[in-house]
């Protein structure tokens, strides 16, 4: 095992640990557009896509990094607009209160 | 750290950690209804970023395909998705987001394939075993949200599908998958066993979710969800890329919490939900309703006048009130018994619906203020001094015998404390029994009235005769 897959494993769990701490702090009223905003953020597999689509291994690598683009652009897209929609429904009351 | 890392590289870097950050302090935002939208868009601009910092990578020699790709991709998210978003009805969000889970799915699954026909046999152990628990969550979360979406549709039958020998035969095509993961990894020449494993894993996808009922889907979701996460970690590990690793370690993280939180809102265990086939069950008959006590019917008329003259009214909505799309006039109720000063307050199950805080979401969309939306460990405590507590389309989650009864198949599971209010009006479709066919005795407790009928009629009836009250 080397130092970058040492390096990697803390990363993970670091990130995992302020994951639980973030998370944990969503009031149920939440829970929905939270799942779609994590929804939304999956798609950060567009990062991996991206570079699939653009390196000179060949055209077959290119093919699947494209199809992989439009995947995960469909994704992030889409999720961010779903959340944002949902997110636009939160409101408190304005009416006076007897 | 390598001390001459090319300027670019470093470009990259400083770009991702700002990007990390951007979605650690967009997710923060979420904690509340106010700065939740501004915590998206900065989430928004931290996938910018991602997206920028990729393009200065040093391995990408042309832009033509993946100009087309982000062009195609986001004109099937923005011209074709947009009107879908904006007109689908919330009832319909768990199966679109499960569609989007899928999307992204692919997305992971396809790279980790590229990348390992370009490594080949060159690839390391460490290297091989990313990609292959890349491919394996991968195919498992495209097939497993494909289904998902399926049921939830109603393109499959919602109902658990089941046959004997199943949860043996899912563990076994699990080991056999890690099995050939292990062997890919010890040994990257072994392509057929890499394919194979993707193959398995897309099988359990679907082996996974048939035996799922509707009412377990938010479990499910959830769970795809985390396993979309670590397949980007798993991407992020492969392809030496910190950004990925954090970003997917928060969504797994995100996902496996609220299993976990809708798990325990039910009382069952992972294995049970993932295994149980729970809507199958029969459901035991309680004693109470065994002995033929009646239930006891309210007229419309009768109902209107209780609830206008209570002090306090606890609205506990179910999943039966969005099928019947009776939300709106639900908050036109309420809105009536406010002008007259009835305090109204909203008892949210935490599986009220098909995903986790499904409810507040169907709520919120009728424009039922947030701060009428109490949780139910916030809210069990006001039943004692409710006049009435009203339920629509809700069953398990308000029977007693989850707390009295151990023979029953929810026994154990959190309830909303409606049987001690002073009164409970039950609004409901028929006579039959609920959603997993367990039978209630609070329809036949003393204090409780039945108004039978379909949800949104009965509502605007309640509506109409406030009026006149």
């Amino acid at each position: 095992m080397n130092l970058t897959i040492v390096i990697q494993i803390y990363v993970f769990v670091l990130a995992g640990v302020v994951g639980y701490q973030v998370i944990s702090r969503v009031p149920p009223l939440l829970h929905t557009p939270l799942m779609s905003a994590a929804n939304a953020i999956t798609g950060i597999s567009l990062v991996g896509s991206l570079v699939a689509a653009g390196s000179d291994h060949g055209s077959l690598s290119n093919l699947l990094g494209f199809i992989a683009v439009i995947c995960a652009t469909v994704n992030v897209v889409g999720g961010f607009l779903i959340t944002d929609r949902m997110l636009k429904m939160f409101r408190r009351d304005t009416r006076p209160r007897q | 750290m390598n001390p001459d890392l090319p300027a670019r590289e470093l470009v990259i870097q400083a770009i991702y950690l700002v990007s990390s950050v951007c979605f650690i302090l967009g997710l923060r935002g979420l904690s509340g209804p106010e700065k939740a939208r501004g915590g998206m868009a900065l989430a928004a601009v931290g996938m910018l970023l991602a997206v920028v910092g990729t393009l200065l990578h040093a391995d990408i020699v042309r832009y033509d395909w993946i100009l087309a790709g982000l062009l195609i991709g986001s004109f099937i998210g923005v011209v074709i998705g947009r009107p879908l978003f904006i007109s689908v009805p919330m009832t319909a969000m768990p199966q679109w987001v499960a569609l989007s889970h899928a999307a992204g799915a692919v997305a992971a699954t396809l790279v980790g394939m590229n990348e390992y026909l370009h490594l080949g046999t060159a690839a390391s152990p460490g290297t091989m075993a990313s990609l292959g628990f890349e491919v394996l969550l991968g195919t498992l979360t495209v097939t497993g949200s494909v289904m998902a979406f399926g049921k939830l549709q109603e393109i499959l039958p919602g109902r658990p599908v089941t046959w004997p020998l199943q949860n043996i035969l899912n563990l076994l095509l699990a080991a056999v998958a890690l099995v050939l993961l292990v062997m890919a990894a010890v040994n990257p020449s072994l392509s057929w066993a890499f394919w194979t494993m993707a193959i398995l894993g897309g099988a359990l996808g679907i082996l996974m979710v048939l035996p799922i009922g509707g009412a377990d889907m938010p479990v499910v979701i959830s769970l795809l969800n985390a396993y979309a996460g670590l397949s980007a970690s798993a991407m992020g590990f492969a392809l030496d890329n910190n950004l990925l690793i954090i970003v997917g370690a928060l969504d797994g993280t995100s996902g496996l919490l609220l299993s976990i939180l809708m798990c325990k809102a039910m009382n069952r265990s992972f294995a049970n939900v993932l295994f149980g086939a729970f809507g199958a069950v029969g459901g035991g008959k309680s004693a109470a309703i065994a002995s033929g006590v009646e239930m006891k019917e309210i007229s419309p008329e009768d109902a209107a006048v209780r609830l206008a003259y209570a002090g306090l009214v606890v609205v506990v909505p179910g999943y039966g009130l969005a099928v019947a799309q009776a939300q709106h006039a639900l908050r036109e109720l309420t809105e009536g018994l406010e002008k007259r000063g009835v305090e109204v307050k909203y008892a949210i199950h935490p599986v009220a619906g098909r995903m986790p805080g499904h409810m507040n979401v169907l709520l919120a969309e009728a424009n039922v203020p947030y701060d009428r939306l109490f949780d139910m460990e916030e809210v069990n405590g006001d039943f004692e001094r409710a006049d009435v507590a009203l339920v629509i389309g809700a069953n398990d989650v308000v029977n007693p015998a989850a707390r009295k009864d151990p023979a029953s198949p929810i026994y154990g599971m959190p309830i909303l404390d409606v049987d001690k209010a002073r009164m409970v009006i039950v609004m409901k479709r028929g006579r039959g029994a609920g959603f997993a066919g367990i039978e209630n005795e609070l329809f036949v407790d003393p204090r409780t009235a039945m108004l039978f009928g379909d949800a949104k009629a009965s509502l605007s009836r309640l509506v109409t005769e406030l009026k006149t009250v």
